[in-house]
């Protein structure tokens, strides 16, 4: 996504600090657009976005879908529990079929890490990856570093843990790319079974003690804890999990005044984060979800609106009040 | 399989078990009738610059027959294997049905036998390959099956590989394993790792396979079996076959040709054509198989020939089967990737693997008079770049697509007849 990139599959792809300052830069005409009293410009019209989710979703896929809708993009769902997936379609077929009715770029969340990577090497269309397996979650990281800004400023020299269930998190590892491109220096906190089995080349450090942990981080970075990790000899409990790696009442007390508390959803309340903490000032949970429209709509149109002007809140970015027959 | 005409193979250098010499090598009625200088035949194949060796043997070939015939077929992979030079193939029993039955034997042996290359049947160590009850072995014994192997998987529960260790030493037969302990792959596709950390690929550790290896030399040490170790992909596994071997014990050891050529970083393409069991492991690995062929821990190079139809490759990693096509590129592997005495390459292709399975009366033999005429004519020199599209196979599930390589099989005889001509299969 990066000049050499039309595709979204990783972090990587958009080059470093220097592509993710500018989707960052771009994120903010977007939230001005968002905040228009009507939020809709036409800066991909005649476009159209398919959704690719082999894995359920609920906050992603609504916020790719709002975003395409304020871009004035068309937009259509391959739904793949009614589809032919189900009577044992490839991958590859499915991926050119959709292709093959002139769509521009295609949406993909799957529970198979490197499934968007195979279908960019089959396709011409654009592809962006909304999740696959444990892999990567580009778009999170991109609105968890664009939250974190909108906050603190900036994630320079700013300290970050990430805490849980890293081992199984397509969001932790786009994160740690993310925000130690952009200068922030990482802390991973977890059981050792929750972690991955070899960290080398990665910029992190480890800690398995949160209190330690807790009062030198700017930003709490949870991630949600999964009943079934318990069936596979992971923690012994959700119990202990809690008590050990949890962000309680009493943990949070810990905390910097300023420091955020940060979470992918859907929450787990009383397991890694409390109902009470979840809900203070600090928490910008819903900042996250926020922003992940405008931060989508950035990337959505880094990748198909090549050719056109970069938009400017008085450019091209005028309001669509014309576009509403291409609404679904 | 005789041919009433003779044939010479001409210019040729002959490497075999008793040593190398120029001779040209005259072939009448399946066996060889000649060798020196000057000869003539009624028919002459060329063999100027190149090396004419015992036929190949691979101990370790996945046919797919009876149950995939759209992935490989017993004569398709039999010709694949004639064109790597190969003139005896053994066929491992993972079919579907399993080969853990005299019916299953009969049929694939009956495939075989119009083949162009000596297909043997390996026969399953358990019902089904399932690891719960042994199959019936010496009722496939008696058919002339000489390997037994539940691979794909290896046999988990250990009072059981005790039992079948035991059984085998009264059959007379080898026991081959397929080193992996499965709770601890646990679901695993690759290496675990450096690499599999950072795809998000869940990892199958190296001591999965060295925790099975371990148990079988003790195994082995208990019961007295002839134990054969298929693919060995770690350092401390082929640590461990060497200090067996050292200790007296009868077991052997194959390495494949991706393991010692491959390593799990291929894997950040998420191309599955790359996935395999036991996975494609680290740099390190790689030069402890490539040492354990040099020092003799590791005596054969197997393929683990495994062809799979495209579409099944056209899943995401996870999702798609393990294996990767082997006949056609093993020789041109070892040329290119080995630093090995070509005595010691065609050894651990040729007369080391035939003894393992009790073929070596018939392939892998001296190019001397009255000998069989399985022979292997090769160019070590001629260039070429592999592409799935042209090989014999079923199945374009090569990981070398498009790699320029060093040595290829110009004629191929299987018992006189020459099935392999100047690079083209005869049949």
């Amino acid at each position: 996504m990066s000049a050499t990139s039309r595709h979204l599959l990783d972090i990587d792809d958009l080059g470093g600090r220097e592509g993710i300052e500018t989707v960052m830069r771009l994120t903010d005409s977007f939230v001005e657009v968002s905040q228009r009293q009507i939020p809709k410009v036409p800066a991909l019209r005649g476009k159209t976005i398919a959704w690719l989710f082999y894995e359920d979703s609920t906050r992603t896929r609504l916020s790719f879908e709002t975003a395409a809708k304020r871009l004035s993009a068309d937009t259509m769902n391959f739904s793949v529990s009614s589809s032919s997936v189900k009577k044992g379609e490839s991958l590859r077929d499915t991926a050119k079929t959709i292709e093959a009715m002139g769509i521009d770029a295609i949406v993909v969340r799957h529970s198979s890490a490197g499934a968007p990577h195979r279908i960019a090497q089959w396709v011409d269309a654009s592809v962006v990856n909304a999740g696959d397996g444990w892999h990567q979650h580009p778009t999170q990281a991109l609105l968890d570093c664009y939250t974190i800004r909108e906050h603190l400023g900036g994630l320079e020299g700013r300290r970050i843990a990430i805490v849980g269930d890293i081992k199984h998190s397509r969001v932790a590892r786009s994160d740690v790319t993310a925000f130690t491109a952009m200068g922030a220096e990482v802390v991973l906190v977890a059981p050792p079974t929750l972690l991955p089995p070899n960290l080398d080349g990665w910029p992190v450090t480890v800690s398995h003690d949160l209190d330690a942990v807790v009062p030198s981080v700017d930003v709490m970075y949870l991630l949600r804890m999964q009943r079934e990790r318990m069936t596979e000899a992971l923690v012994p409990s959700l119990r202990e999990y809690t008590a050990t790696y949890g962000l309680t009442n009493q943990r949070v007390e810990l905390l910097k005044d300023d420091a955020l508390v940060m979470h992918p959803g859907p929450m787990n309340r009383g397991v890694e984060i409390s109902a009470e903490v979840a809900d203070l000032p600090r928490s910008v949970i819903l900042d996250q979800v926020r922003n992940g429209v405008s931060v989508r709509m950035a990337v959505l149109y880094l990748l198909l609106g090549s050719g056109a002007e970069l938009p400017s809140p008085a450019g091209t970015l005028t309001n669509a009040s014309e576009t509403s027959d291409q609404e679904k | 399989m005789t041919n009433t005409h003779s044939v010479v193979i001409k210019g040729g250098h002959i490497v075999d078990s008793t040593g190398q010499r120029d001779a040209d090598v005259v072939v009448v009625d399946g066996r060889i009738a000649a060798v020196g200088e000057d000869l003539s035949a009624d028919r002459t194949l060329d063999a100027a610059g190149c090396i004419v060796s015992p036929g190949f043997v691979d101990i370790h070939s996945h046919l797919r027959e009876p149950g995939k015939e759209e992935a490989e077929t017993v004569e398709t992979g039999a010709r694949g294997a004639a064109l790597g030079g190969y003139s005896a193939i053994v066929a491992m029993p993972n079919t579907t049905p399993a080969i853990d039955s005299a019916a299953v034997v009969r049929q694939v042996q009956e495939l075989g036998r119009v083949a162009p290359c000596d297909v043997h049947v390996s026969g399953a160590i358990t019902v089904d390959r399932a690891g719960e009850q042994l199959a019936p072995m010496a009722e496939m014994a008696a058919l002339g099956v000489r390997l037994f192997t539940d691979d794909g998987a290896g046999v988990q529960d250990n009072a059981l590989m005790r039992r079948a260790m035991e059984y085998s030493v009264g059959l007379g037969v080898v026991l081959a394993q397929h080193c992996e302990d499965d709770a601890l792959c646990g679901g695993g596709h690759m290496h675990e790792g450096e690499w599999s950390a950072r795809l998000g690929i869940a990892g199958q550790p190296a001591e999965a396979e060295e925790l099975m290896v371990m148990r079988d030399i003790a195994l082995a040490r208990l019961t007295g079996a002839r134990v054969h170790f298929q693919h060995m992909s770690t350092a401390r596994s082929v640590a461990m076959i060497r200090e067996a071997i050292a200790a007296g014990l009868a077991v052997t050891a194959e390495a494949t040709t991706h393991h010692f050529t491959l390593t799990h970083a291929q894997c950040a393409s998420y191309d599955p054509v790359f996935k395999v069991n036991p996975p494609l492991r680290t740099a390190e690995d790689v030069a402890a198989v490539k040492a354990g062929l040099a020092d003799g821990a590791i005596g054969i190079i197997a393929t683990d020939h495994a062809p799979h139809a495209a579409e099944t490759k056209e899943l995401p990693f996870d999702q798609a089967p393990p294996g990767m096509l082997g006949l056609e590129t093993a020789l041109a592997l070892c040329l290119t990737e080995l630093q090995l005495p070509i005595e010691q390459i065609i050894a651990a292709l040729s007369w080391r693997p035939a003894a393992v399975v009790g073929i070596g009366d018939q392939h892998g033999r001296p190019i001397a008079t009255g000998e069989p005429a399985n022979i292997a004519v090769f160019d070590p020199e001629y260039r070429w770049t592999v592409r799935g599209s042209d090989m014999a196979s079923r199945s374009t599930n090569t990981p070398y697509e498009g790699r320029e390589l060093r040595g290829k099989v110009r004629h191929t005889l299987l018992f006189g007849e020459p099935v392999v001509i100047s690079g083209e299969a005869q049949r």
